[in-house]
Order: C-alpha cells, then structure tokens, then sequence
C-alpha cells in the first residue's frame, strides 16, 4: 500500500513526530450522513445594515431545526454574514468585528459564509471595492482557518434572494466538506424554486444521467445521486460493460453502454431515457481520459483522443440531450483544476477541461437553454483520492494532497456532492458556475 | 371444448459474456460465475435489480455434481429478487435454444410473465471424474460399517484403478467424438475444404463487421477483461484457413481442420423473455416474438443418418405447422458447430432423394440466398460454449429482426449431441 501522509500522522510514531515538528496533520472532515442535522451546532448570523438575506437565512435555520446564535462570543458551529447592503470598504469593519472573534471558538470542520453582492452591479466605485473585497478576505480566512472547517462566498444578485438558500443549506452542510475558497454565484432562477418533500431525498423522483460511471468520481456521482433519490443511467464504455454493470445493479438503476465519442452517443441516451424512464431530467458529463506528455512530445492522436473525450464529444451529445431534457433539468460538467491552473504534461487534459469551463458558461446563458429553465454549472476537482491519482509517483502525490487548506486529499464523494448540489430543483439560481472542489488548493487560486 | 390462442411471448433483449477460448481468461471461472455475470449484465440493462422473475431456466452440458442446482444458486447471487425461481435444464447444444422455447411456452400460457432463458458451458473449469473402478471401490468404503471393513476394502484398491477423467467431446454410443461424426457426414455430402474454409472467414469477417458497427453495445458485458469473443480474427481469410491440416477424418479426403471447427469455449448466455403487457408495464421495447420451436432427433447409431443432421429434420417440420417455406425468412442462424454442418444441412434441403425419401415431402425444400445467413457471424468466430449458443443465437437474431421491422422472420437451427436438433422462428417486433 502507497504511503499516506495524512493517515500517518494520524497516530502513533507519526502524530508524536508531526506534533513535535509542528506539522499539518489533517482533521477527518464532517461528511454527509442520511438523517444527521444541517451543521452540528448553533450557527451565528449578522450582517450589515438591514442585512435582507440575514433574515432569509435565519428563516431556513429554523426550519432545518439549526440554533442561531446572536452573539460572537459563543462557541458556534458556523457564522453566515450578510454582507448585501455594504457601501463602502469602511462596512468591511462589520465583518471583522463579527468573524474575527467567531473564529477563535469556531468548531471543528466550521463554516464561514459570507453574502455579498456582485460587485460589476455596484452603483458606486466605493461600493464596488468593497464588494470585491469580500472575495479576498473570505479566501484568506479559508487559509487561516483549523480544524477542517471552510469558508466561502456568495454573491448574490439584487432580486435573487430567494435562491440563496439552496447555497447556504449547501456550505453549511457535510456535502460541502472539502469546498472552500469559492465564490457561489446567484441569480434570478431559471425556473421555479422547489424544494425537496424531504431534504435527505433532494432528488426524489428525478432521472439522472452519469457518463463515466464505472470509475472512481463517477461512481461516486452515481452513488451520491442514487443516495438522494435518483434512478440512474450508468453510461460507460462497453470495455467496461461488467463493472458497469454491478454500478447499476447496485443502484437499482440502468446500464448504458456506449462509447461518448460516437456519433450517437446522445441520440441513443435519449432514446434510452425516454423508452425506459419517461426522460431524464439530470445529466452529468463525467467521462474523461488523461494522455499525459509534455506538449514538445505531445502526437497529434494523443491530442485528439483527449479533446475528443473530455469536451468534443459533450458539445456533440448536447445536441441532442438539450432539446430532449426535461424543462427545468440541469446538467453539470467535470471540469478540472488543470483547466484553471494548467498542469505541466497536461496541456491536451487542460485544454479540454478549461474548454469545458468556457461551455458551461456559455450554455448557461443560452436562450433555448434559458427559456428550458435548465441549469448549467461544472465542477473543478482539485486532488481527489481516486486510483488514478493512486498511481501519481509519491511526492507529487503528496505535495498534491497537502497542498491545500485542508491538509488532505479530497474524496470521489465531494466531487459527486456538489455534482448534487448543482442537480437540485430548489438551486435554480445558480447556473454559468464552476466549482471548485479542492480544499483551497494553492495551485491556480 | 375450445382452445383459445394463445398470448405472444416477447423477447426483449439479451446479454452474453463474451466467448473465452478454453483455459483462456476464464481458465479459473466456474459455470455458476459466469452464468451470474451474464444475468448481472442483463439485469443492468434492462433495470432489473430487485425484481422478481417468473423463471429463469439455464443449464450447462458439462457440469459438476456440486452445481446440481446451478441457474438457481446463479439467480441467489445475482441482483434480481431471491424469489425468482430457476431450473436446470440439460439437452447437450440445444439447451440454451431449449430453455428459450420453454420459457415462451410458459408466457405464452399465462403460467408465467417474464422469464429469463440462457445457457452457460466452461470447457476449462471441468470436472474431474476417477476411473470407474475407484469409484465403485470408494462408494464401498463410504458403505462400510467399521474400520476394519474399510481398510479391507481399502486393500482392494490398486494402482490401475487410479486415474483421472475429464468429460469428453464423444458419443458414449459410438466412441467417435462429434468431429469424427460429422466427417463422415461432410464426406456423404460431398462438402469441400475450399466450401468450408470459405464460410468460416466469413464467420470471423461478419463477427468482426457487426463488433465494429456496435452491433454488440447492448448484447454483451465485459468479463474478467474479456470485451470481444477471444476465438475471433477478423483479419481471417479462406487463404489462411487453407494451411492448416485436416483434424477430423482421415486420409486423402479429410477436410475439417481447427479453423472450420468451432474450438472449445467458455462462456454464458441469457434472453430477457416476457408478456407483451409484462414488458410494456417495464417500460421495455418488445425486439421480437418468440413464434414456434421444434426439436428432432435422428438415429445416428443404428441408422444411418449424421449424428448433426437433426435440425434438417426440425426445421420442415416446424414450417409446416407454422404454413411457411424455407425461403420466407429475413436471416437465417445455422450454429456452426463445424463449417461442414451448416453446409450439409442446406445440401440436404436442396437433395431431391433426401426430402422426398428421408423428410416425406413432396420436392425439396430449396436453397436459402446465403446472404442471409450468419450475417453476424456465428460459433465458428464467436466460438461455442454448448449450452450458451443458443442464448447467443436468439438474442442477437432478436435484435437484427427489430431492426429489420415487424414482420420480418428469422430462423434458428441448432444442432446437439446424441443426435439432436433445436430449432425455432423468430418475429420481428
């Protein structure tokens, strides 16, 4: 077995030696369970001014059974500032009075989630600094903060209020362990908000198709879909049609197999949604291969094969996915952060995952799609603990989980909860938004 | 007393493993494994985990004693609800097509809804069986009532009674393996090497044409790193099957080599059948009807028929019943157990003396346009694991007949040891 850092120190000779040197050792982060509460503990919310969204939020607190604390002296589990009526950088004066002391007695695995609004919408230059000033000290807390916990920001439109909710119920809660640093995106929804009969079952009903589904993230997406309520179409290779198989055996689901290059692919997945599920309403865009070569030595096939997997071949079956989606669907993309920070031997994989970035956003604003109330949005997974990073030779695998402000790898299931997260009916005004999944990576922030 | 007709049993698609070589990767898997990973692959297809089937009816040709319930303990570690039922059943090559017919017979009675019909064979994970006269003596021991009567017995054992035995390709009638048989039928039909080597790279180029176009994708799932039948060579030619050497009959006429043999095989088949309401309450696409079969059975030992000629004795009589002619058919699915089968049996169909005389028709049953035949490939690419071709067989014909269009037709024909055939007509859906 491959040594792990974070499990050395964990224990033994390891966290003895770790202690002494002073160094990092990695805090088992609060994950996701059926059943358990929204955040363990009281969460504080303030805010500046008439603070509108504070309000919004402690309305969901209580309806999730969540304390909230007024004062910043208790110990709390999170604190959520609404930050939407700043004028000036002096407001900024709020959110160190309010954070700064919360975080000296903040619990493990804690939140910080601080409301803005977009700073391109400010009336004022003053108001615009102010409001890009939130970005920079959220993501300096993300660095300062202990204990697993993490902090991000949501900007939310004027109007938008409402779709904040899905957002903070997100960030608070164990599906966003190992998101931090983030900037979250709000707009007016594209469609109606609903909220899930049962926060546990956020997908209840829904038909979700997972491209990629055999290995590492993308089962996972599939578990994690399948967990809260989805009947799945496991899509694979059919050179992986047996495990394939046990995916969608296991989840109770369908195997699809076909290859995502061909030309197709999308008809025979709407074909296949429509006879034997009545349509679909989610689909994630997983599949993805790495040709890895520095790009002097890179060969045109190695080139292609990689384009044509991981991007080409999801402009392709959307042509054919989007006019067939149910209205009000969502899609979500996998990107990665080779896309955003490139990665040396990867200039092939980069261009295709930060070409995928380049289409979320532009699908996002897309008329048909728009008009269809369908979300789009793409995740960027930073170090995840999958097979494929088992076989990363060991220092660059460890400098790659110790890297970020969580001190560790992240797991297949983050990645699939915020691929969740993105696919709920109640988050329709988050769409054009890439996520990082990455504990704060250091590498392209 | 009036008889109502019955209901059409659908058949709604297939899955398969592809066909290993034996001691190839399957050396190590048992028939129960592979069977329960051909079933897994078609519960996944078709949605199926935690539904209760009316049967699933599989088999094997050669299997162990410990496997005396084999589909059902396949069935208990599979995804489908523990409540399925399941039997074996075992007719040497006919099995897999055997089971299909029974299942279709059960749906098309109302006993039963949906139904899975398959086969598996592993030629690698055999058996091993003492000689006959260890046996005898050991089962005496397992009877004796002290030690003392053991140990006498035990002393009665010696060493010529040691040995072991695996099954093998023969007929216990005669003691000439199935290839010797069929030589001597290849040589009363005056069959040639150059015939026979030609419908054998045909197989391989056919097989290799529908991998390539996906044909496939929804009829197969990976195993144990298998993705495509092992056997195949898609760059097979008549020129290259013409340098191997003649296995099968001797001398100057012999003309069935290792190349139009089908080699022995691992492997599993199984066919998702079902009412036409069944499968519309599953949301599932009906491919195509399971119309009619017809087993026949020959005298090879004291007759003076071939042991594989049974099938020519089925397939007129299933047309009369079903008022149709040979040539009234979209495709056509002979199992080339060897290359030289297929061709004798159509040989036979077109013989004057032999359909008059032996098939107590009036002329011959005719030619069939051979462009129509095997147009996927058949056992001698995909190679044949007794019990799974029929599986194979009825699940890829399924789907070419749904994509032909309703109505079209397609025949099967499969040939068995101990002198028998299956055959069966297919409808397009």
């Amino acid at each position: 077995m491959a040594f792990n850092y974070g499990q050395f120190v964990s224990g033994g000779v390891g966290k003895q030696l770790a202690t002494t040197l002073g160094l990092p050792r990695p805090t088992k982060l609060r994950r996701h369970k059926l059943g358990a509460s929204l955040v363990p503990g009281e969460v504080l919310v303030a805010g500046h001014g008439d603070a509108p969204v504070a309000e919004r939020v402690r309305h969901l607190l209580s309806e999730a059974g969540v304390k909230v604390a007024t004062s910043p002296s208790t110990s709390v589990a999170g604190v959520v500032l609404d930050l939407t009526a700043i004028e000036t950088p002096a407001d900024l004066e709020t959110l160190r009075g309010v954070v700064g002391p919360a975080l000296k007695t903040l619990a493990p695995t804690g939140r910080v989630i601080v409301i803005g609004r977009p700073p391109e919408s400010a009336t004022s230059v003053a108001q615009a600094a102010a409001r890009r000033a939130v970005e920079g000290i959220v993501r300096s807390i993300g660095k300062e903060m202990r204990g697993g916990g993490t902090a991000n920001t949501v900007l939310v439109a004027e109007g938008a209020d409402a779709g904040v909710d899905a957002t903070v119920r997100f960030l608070l809660s164990g599906r966003s362990a190992y998101v931090s640093a983030q900037v979250f995106h709000v707009a007016k929804p594209v469609a109606d908000i609903a909220a899930p009969a049962d926060w546990d079952l956020p997908l209840a009903g829904k038909v979700a198709v997972v491209t990629g589904a055999v290995r590492g993230i993308g089962a996972a997406i599939a578990d994690t879909l399948a967990r809260d309520g989805a009947t799945i179409i496991a899509v694979d290779v059919p050179q992986a049609g047996g495990p394939l198989a046990e995916v969608a055996n296991r989840l109770g689901g369908t195997a699809l197999q076909l290859d995502v290059t061909a030309e197709d692919a999308g008809a025979k997945i709407v074909e296949h949604a429509k006879a034997r599920h009545g349509g679909f309403d989610i689909v994630v865009h997983n599949a993805g291969i790495t040709r890895d070569k520095l790009l002097a030595n890179t060969e045109a096939d190695r080139w292609d094969s990689v384009l044509q997997v991981n991007l080409l071949s999801i402009l392709r079956m959307n042509e054919a996915l989007i006019p067939a989606i149910n209205d009000g669907g969502h899609i979500v993309n996998v990107s990665s952060i080779a896309g955003i920070a490139g990665n040396r031997g990867q200039t092939n994989y980069a261009a295709s995952k930060a070409g995928v970035i380049g289409m979320t956003q532009s699908l996002a604003a897309d008329k048909t799609v728009v008009k269809k109330g369908i979300t789009v949005n793409a995740v960027a997974p930073g170090f995840i603990e999958t097979e494929m990073t088992a076989k990363v030779p060991f220092a660059t695998r460890e400098v790659g989980r110790l890297m970020n402000s969580l001190s560790q790898g992240g797991q297949p299931v983050d990645v699939a909860e915020t691929i969740g997260f993105f696919a709920w009916d109640a988050n329709r005004g988050v769409t054009g938004n890439v996520v990082r999944v990455c504990g704060q990576m250091l590498m392209g922030a | 007393m009036t008889t109502a007709s019955p209901r059409r049993a659908a058949i709604l698609g297939g899955n398969r493993i592809p066909f290993a070589r034996q001691f190839g990767p399957y050396a190590k898997a048992s028939n129960q494994d592979m069977f329960t990973a051909a079933l897994e692959g078609l519960v996944a297809r078709y949605g199926l985990a935690g539904e209760r089937l009316g049967e699933v009816v599989g088999g094997a040709v050669i299997k162990h004693s410990r496997d005396f319930n084999l589909t059902r303990e396949a069935v208990l570690g599979s995804s489908l609800a523990p409540e399925t039922t399941a039997f074996d059943v075992q007719q040497a090559c006919g099995t897999g097509l055997e089971n299909a017919i029974l299942v279709s017979n059960k749906i098309k009675l109302g006993q039963i809804e949906s139904g899975i019909a398959g086969g598996v064979d592993t030629a690698s994970d055999a058996p091993i069986m003492v000689t006959e006269k260890l046996r005898q003596k050991l089962l005496k021991i397992n009877r004796a009532k002290s030690t003392v009567d053991m140990a006498k017995v035990a002393l009665e054992i010696r060493p010529g009674d040691f040995g072991v035995e695996t099954p093998a390709n023969t007929e216990p009638r005669t003691g000439l393996s199935m290839g010797e048989h069929m030589a001597i039928t290849a040589k009363k039909w005056g069959i040639t090497r150059e015939a026979q080597d030609e419908l054998a790279a045909l197989s391989h180029q056919n097989l290799a044409a529908a991998y390539d176009r996906g044909f496939f994708d929804d009829l197969m799932t990976s195993y144990l790193g298998l993705a495509k039948d092992q056997n195949l060579r898609p760059d097979s030619t008549v020129e290259k099957l013409a340098k191997l050497k003649p296995v099968f009959g001797k001398g100057e006429g012999a003309t069935m080599t290792a190349g139009n043999s089908t080699p022995l095989t691992d492997g599993a088949s199984a066919v998702l059948l079902g009412s036409e309401e069944w499968a519309a309450a599953h949301n599932i696409p009906v491919q195509a009807y399971f119309v009619d079969g017809e087993v026949a059975a020959v005298d090879y030992v004291h007759g003076d028929e071939g042991l594989l000629m049974a099938p020519a004795y089925a397939v007129p009589r299933l047309l009369a019943r079903q008022g149709l002619s040979l040539q009234d058919f979209d495709y056509y699915e002979i199992h080339e157990a060897f290359a030289s089968t297929v061709l004798s049996t159509m040989k036979a169909w077109e013989d004057e003396e032999f359909c008059t005389q032996r098939l107590g028709l009036e002329k011959p049953l005719g030619s069939i346009d051979r462009s129509k035949l095997n147009v996927n490939g058949s056992s001698l690419a995909a190679g044949h694991p007794f019990a799974a071709t029929g599986g194979r067989i009825v699940a890829s014909l399924a789907k070419m007949l749904h994509e032909k269009g309703p109505g079209s037709r397609g025949l099967i024909s499969i040939c068995a040891a101990g002198g028998q055939g299956v055959v069966a007509i297919l409808e397009g859906a």
